[in-house]
């Protein structure tokens, strides 16, 4: 019972959190609103024992993309003017996406293969089940294909993204520690023996 | 070649890095030197440059004569002196105003005394409450002169050797 | 040892106390509750109290390795007692300070960064084991939810670098953001070598599986990935020579430098409690926690009390790294920028994914006396 006060909590606070999202001025308390979303559907995830993925999900999208999100959001400095002028004229194309968007939204909740008497309940597995082995066990044998998949196209990705950004051509004047320190006196320094001179004249 | 590969160890094994602490270490059981300032002070030269006094002749007689040559020599400006004509038709000061706040101890009022009469004693441990209390008047400087006697003959006797 | 002390606790004065003020019916569950609080506060203040008792630890350490004595006046009572009392006085200075907001800052984002900063570094407390029962969450994701922790702790210093409207406030929390998810990479790594070599998310687990003898804990097998994880672990704190958060060179104070007062010894006390969360962590990935150094030696390992586990074991290994720390403070200068981020990105994350691979091999192959 208790249990479920907790999940009211967190479930507004998550709805306040997203909706505070889309609805706040300035981008960076954009960032944290969404972070703080992400913490309630963590604990929303901690009540239906997903511990691991609760974990992850703050880990993950809180730890770092969230973090990276905040730098880049602070270190813009966006000018709202330009942004809005825009406004009425790209309103009707907006109005109908969104419509599209709630149509579509709408028939995914009516249809047949989401609708209630489709969904199984979820029977709580013994608490003792480790749920971090329980998820490896099933990505590595049931699910291994796609698991493979996804970490192939996520490592297109990367590579993708550091041959987007790398730039070539450019003279390199970074330093390289590692020469530096490896320099001994014998490569640098030249000592030249020689007799005083006379004074001439 | 060697040296590259033994480099390449040396840096894996942060070779330098435990020789800075190895060094590190050993200073934490040397002795300590810190002085614990008012139980423990340091030693003091003769020529030691603290609070100014004036003195007098072992008769009782102020030694000052208004010459104003510190006053002239002060580089600082800090020094102020009026003088007149005493009953007994010697020349003495009226007023004779050190600003502790503009002296910056440098010693030339000292030096440039006919009379060793201003001089620079021991004393760097002094303070002032009030504003004014750090412009030493001439009887202030006296008292200090006459508190701290025997102390200023005693360095100027040390230093006489080197004079 | 600790289990029994909170047995008697519970058994005699929180049952009475529960007994007294409680209805009938919710008696367990307030008892409970009022264990868990008292769980928490017996780590917290012993936690709280090394913190205040470190930071005149460094100045004492750090003071004799430059031939200085260090704060000695400070006593109680009269006495001097070598300065003991000069955290307490530092604390009651510090909270008696006006805390000042500056003007265009954002006052609520102001005032909760230095929260947002201590309480992931408290908060992780919940899963270290003191010994083989005591900890007050045995949860089977301890490993995670600490690293997830850890990774907060970079929110405090971001948002009062961007809060405090500051510029150098502002380029202390850059250079502490970009460091901070640097090197949380390469710790998370080195801390998949561990998980990997024990088996176990727990921590508990993870000691047990390094008993044996001191050959047996895992800084033998995973020598490169303990010292890739502690020097990670001082890049994280932002401890010399990673400082470069702070900076007073460059950046003055970095991204605390509008604030003051109480809320700058939290900040303040969110480093030092990290940093004795880290050398925690460190000694019971790798020194074997709770485990004899003792335990398994011929002759030794018989004697009675010293060859069993036990927390004083614990807390002699976690004083070590401390002392590590505040030893590298007083020995290496700053690393220039570029180069902390050469050194996590392209020395400790190689290391750490190369020893990965090797690990798995020698778990695989069942080597002993690790893996067997």
């Amino acid at each position: 019972m208790v249990t479920q006060y907790i999940f009211y909590i967190f479930a507004a606070l998550l709805i306040f959190s997203a909706s505070m999202v889309i609805t706040v001025r300035n981008p960076v308390h954009a960032a944290l609103f969404l972070v703080l979303a992400f913490f309630s559907s963590a604990a929303v995830w901690l009540i239906l024992e997903a511990e691991f993925l609760a974990i992850v999900l703050i880990l993950v999208y809180v730890g770092a993309v969230m973090v990276l999100f905040l730098f880049v959001v602070m270190m813009l400095d966006i000018n709202f003017v330009p942004l809005r002028e825009g406004f009425a004229r790209y309103l009707p194309v907006g109005i109908v996406i969104a419509v599209l968007m709630v149509v579509a939204m709408g028939t995914v909740f009516t249809s047949v293969y989401f609708s209630g008497a489709q969904m199984n309940v979820v029977t709580p597995t013994a608490t003792d089940v480790d749920n971090a082995k329980e998820l490896g066990k099933l990505m590595f044998t049931e699910y291994l294909y796609p698991f493979e998949i996804a970490g192939a196209i996520l490592l297109v990705a990367i590579v993708a993204a550091i041959s987007l950004t790398l730039r070539k051509g450019r003279s390199k004047k970074s330093q390289n520690p590692a020469e530096q320190v490896s320099v001994k006196r014998k490569d640098r320094v030249r000592l030249v023996k020689m007799n005083s001179e006379k004074k001439s004249g | 070649m060697t040296d590259k590969i033994r480099q390449y160890f040396q840096s894996l094994l942060l070779w330098e890095l435990v020789k800075g602490l190895q060094l590190t270490g050993k200073y934490l059981f040397r002795r300590k030197i810190t002085v614990q300032y008012p139980e423990e002070k340091a030693p003091m030269s003769p020529r030691f440059r603290g609070l100014h006094a004036l003195r007098r002749y072992p008769n009782g007689e102020e030694r000052c004569i208004a010459c104003k040559l510190c006053e002239a020599v002060c580089p600082a400006v800090a020094i102020t002196i009026d003088s007149e004509q005493r009953e007994d038709g010697t020349r003495r000061t009226t007023r004779y105003d050190i600003d502790l706040t503009k002296c910056i101890f440098c010693g030339f009022c000292e030096e440039s005394c006919p009379v060793d009469s201003i001089v620079e004693t021991h004393v760097f441990e002094y303070h002032g409450e009030q504003r004014g209390d750090l412009l030493m008047t001439k009887q202030k400087l006296l008292a200090n002169g006459d508190k701290h006697e025997k102390e200023i003959a005693e360095a100027r006797a040390k230093d006489s050797l080197y004079r | 040892m600790l289990s029994e002390i909170y047995q008697w606790i519970q058994g005699t004065v929180l049952s009475s106390i529960v007994g007294f003020l409680v209805p009938e019916i919710f008696q367990d569950e307030a008892l409970l509750l009022l264990g868990i609080v008292v769980k928490i506060v017996a780590i917290l203040v012993p936690l709280l109290l090394s913190v205040a008792y470190i930071t005149y630890a460094e100045r004492k350490i750090i003071g004799y390795i430059q031939c200085r004595i260090g704060p000695n006046r400070v006593g109680f009572f009269g006495y001097k007692l070598l300065g003991l009392g000069q955290p307490i006085a530092d604390a009651v200075k510090l909270i008696f300070k006006e805390i000042i907001i500056p003007s265009g800052a954002n006052k609520f984002l102001f005032i909760i960064a230095p929260v947002l900063s201590f309480a992931p570094s408290i908060a992780a407390w919940a899963v270290i084991p003191f010994d083989d029962v005591s900890v007050l969450a045995d949860i089977n994701a301890g490993l995670l939810y600490i690293l997830a922790l850890t990774s907060l702790a970079v929110y405090g210093v971001i948002i009062a670098g961007w809060a405090s409207n500051s510029k150098y406030a502002f380029l202390g929390a850059i250079r502490s953001a970009a460091q901070i998810v640097s090197y949380e990479i390469a710790m998370g790594f080195a801390l998949v070598c561990v998980l990997i070599a024990a088996g176990s998310l727990n921590l508990g687990d993870i000691i047990e599986a390094q008993s044996g003898s001191f050959l047996h804990w895992y800084w033998i097998p995973l020598l490169p990935i303990f010292i890739v994880y502690f020097i990670s672990g001082v890049a994280e704190t932002n401890r010399a020579p990673f400082d470069v958060a702070e900076g007073e060179s460059e950046i003055v104070a970095g991204f605390h430098v509008e604030y003051g007062g109480m809320v700058f010894s939290i900040f303040f006390m969110a480093e030092y409690a990290n940093m004795i969360m880290i050398s925690v962590l460190t000694s019971i990935f790798f020194l074997g926690g709770w485990l004899s150094p003792l335990q398994g030696i011929p002759v030794l390992g018989s004697i009675p009390i010293l060859s069993e586990p036990n927390i004083i074991w614990l807390l002699l290994k976690t004083s070590f790294f401390l002392f590590c720390f505040l030893w590298f403070r007083a020995t290496f200068p700053r690393y220039r920028y570029d180069q902390i981020m050469r050194l996590g990105w392209k020395v400790f994350l190689p290391i750490t994914i190369v020893w990965i691979v090797i690990i798995s091999v020698m778990v695989v192959a069942k080597i002993p006396p690790w893996f067997n």
